[in-house]
């Protein structure tokens, strides 16, 4: 197996543009690229995820190709998925040989239009969907499902979403940020009962792009690529009451495969777009919070940028290992309603 | 039997707002105006009319932010008669549904051509925009009734092979 690393990345966030999501794409390949020193021409594969469904418009993907300079023709993909799927895909192309850079990509525009009702037409059309659930009300069942089941506390909510304001104070991304006490948010009424306001995610519009290269190429870019040591996506049944929600067996299947637990996991970036996520997840990837910093960023609940958010986790941890911060990081990505889907990244320094 | 759910109806709906961009605003504010904008690439400086997404596809470029003022007349590069009717069509068939590359543009736009009979239109044909009336103009290229021949000598092939 080849070696492959993240070796650069590039961020944009804010809470609404008027751009075009073609013209929002190209100032961050633009830096990913100055970052990672390479021309378009040295690209050997682009890999792309974003969701139709967000701008409402059919094959909106294959406009993202304007942004790219496609003559001479390249060689690209795309998934409906986060880009954090894209990077899968990307890492394999490399891992076959064709190729030895990528850069990957992921994009969405939250404010084109309610995305909790959007995120709800992934449901099951004859049986879920018809009930009118929307994303936050499957957020909501779940979280009563895990608090019911003794597994997670509201405090316990609470301190992820105040933990991750006060990390997002050093993000330039994060659309929300700050000091806020427990007590005064738990003081604050349940909005979706159980959930409260902090518990839910903010929305943004933006990209986040990172390049992945093979060996020496990736040497040569970076002074201390984040290798990529395993990867592994997922899934658990698609409905909602074919699974015990207080437990997310996927997420823990992918971490196992990964060997999560084989070593010291330094920082932890959980795609977690609802606090009671987070615990879930930090459970079911046997993560132990006393010896792992998680969601340095702020993660998912201070900048939830759609079908980037699960690859800003890639890129966030990755930057921690390729700042020296870090020798062992986890990145994890989650689609599909109530973490239906898992993706689980290890990813080291030399 | 009788008694078995054969069919459900459950309707699905979620409502949109769209963004043009800065550079197709300024297209489609143009458009108000009774102006035709387009926008260059910085980098291959070729003229963008409509600017589509705001990139120069080749180039992987934002367009430049100038304006550029294209047409009113343009050359056909190609053309299709529409002989078939069809559900909603609002013209009588025959006609014609040519690409028309707007002077100082390097894309074609498709637009109706009037004035001539379908058989005698062809490609390298000159031809202008006929305009409704201005109480009618909106941020669409509809404002353009259709375009009519200008009677100018037909441009060369080779003139419009590079934008085809
Ligand atoms: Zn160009």
């Amino acid at each position: 197996m080849r070696d492959i690393a993240v070796v650069a990345t590039a961020h944009s966030a804010v809470t609404s543009t008027t751009e075009t999501p073609v013209e929002s794409l190209v100032p961050v390949l633009n830096e990913v690229l100055a970052n990672a020193g390479l021309q378009r021409s040295d690209v050997g594969f682009w890999c792309h995820g974003s969701c139709d469904y967000m701008i409402g418009q059919p094959f909106s993907f294959v406009q993202a190709v304007d942004a790219l300079g496609a003559w001479p023709p390249i060689v690209e993909s795309h998934v409906e998925m986060d880009g954090a799927w894209a990077m899968y895909e990307a890492w394999m192309k490399i891992a076959t040989g064709e190729c030895d850079t990528a850069v990957v990509f992921g994009n969405g525009k939250s404010s084109s239009a309610d995305m909790f009702a959007v995120m709800a037409l992934q449901l099951d059309p004859y049986t879920d969907a018809p009930l009118g659930l929307d994303q936050v009300s499957m957020a909501g069942l779940q979280a009563r499902a895990a608090l019911d089941a003794g597994v997670i506390s509201e405090r316990g909510m609470a301190e992820v979403a105040a933990r991750s304001r006060r990390n997002a104070m050093t993000n330039p991304h994060a659309l929300v940020s700050g000091e806020v006490s427990v007590d005064e948010l738990l003081a604050a009424p349940r909005l979706h009962d159980p959930l409260r306001m902090h518990d839910l995610p903010t929305p943004g519009d933006g990209v986040s792009a990172l390049v992945l290269a093979a060996g020496d190429v990736a040497r040569s870019i970076s002074d201390r690529p984040a290798w990529i040591r395993a990867i592994d996506h997922r899934i658990d049944a698609q409905r909602l009451g074919g699974r015990n929600l207080a437990t997310v067996a996927s997420a823990t299947e992918a971490a196992r495969r990964c060997g999560v637990g084989d070593g010291r996991i330094d920082v932890a970036e959980i795609h977690a777009p609802f606090t009671h996520e987070e615990l879930l997840l930090t459970a079911a990837l046997g993560i132990d919070p006393s010896v792992t910093e998680i969601n340095p960023s702020g993660g998912a609940l201070v900048s939830n940028v759609l079908m980037a958010a699960g690859l800003a986790r890639v890129a966030h941890a990755a930057e921690r290992v390729m700042h020296g911060t870090a020798d062992r990081v986890l990145a994890h990505a989650t689609q599909g309603p109530c973490l239906q889907q898992n993706l689980v990244c290890v990813m080291e320094g030399e | 039997m009788s008694d078995d759910v054969l069919r459900v109806r459950t309707p699905i709906g979620v409502d949109y707002g769209w963004t043009a961009g800065p550079r197709s605003t300024a297209y489609l504010q143009g458009l108000i105006d009774g102006k035709l904008l387009g926008k260059r690439c910085p980098t291959c400086t070729k003229v963008y009319f409509p600017p589509r997404n705001g990139t120069c596809p080749m180039c992987g470029v934002l367009l430049g932010d100038d304006d550029v003022e294209v047409g009113p007349a343009g050359t056909v590069t190609t053309f299709c008669v529409v002989n078939v009717p069809f559900l909603g069509q609002k013209i009588v068939p025959p006609y014609v549904a040519a690409t028309i590359l707007l002077d100082g543009a390097d894309i074609g736009v498709q637009h109706l051509i009037l004035g001539i009979d379908a058989d005698k239109v062809r490609m390298g044909m000159r031809v202008e925009a006929v305009w409704k009336d201005s109480s009618q103009w909106g941020p669409t290229l509809e404002n353009i009734d259709h375009f009519q021949p200008t009677g100018e000598p037909d441009v060369e092939f080779t003139d419009y092979a590079g934008q085809l």
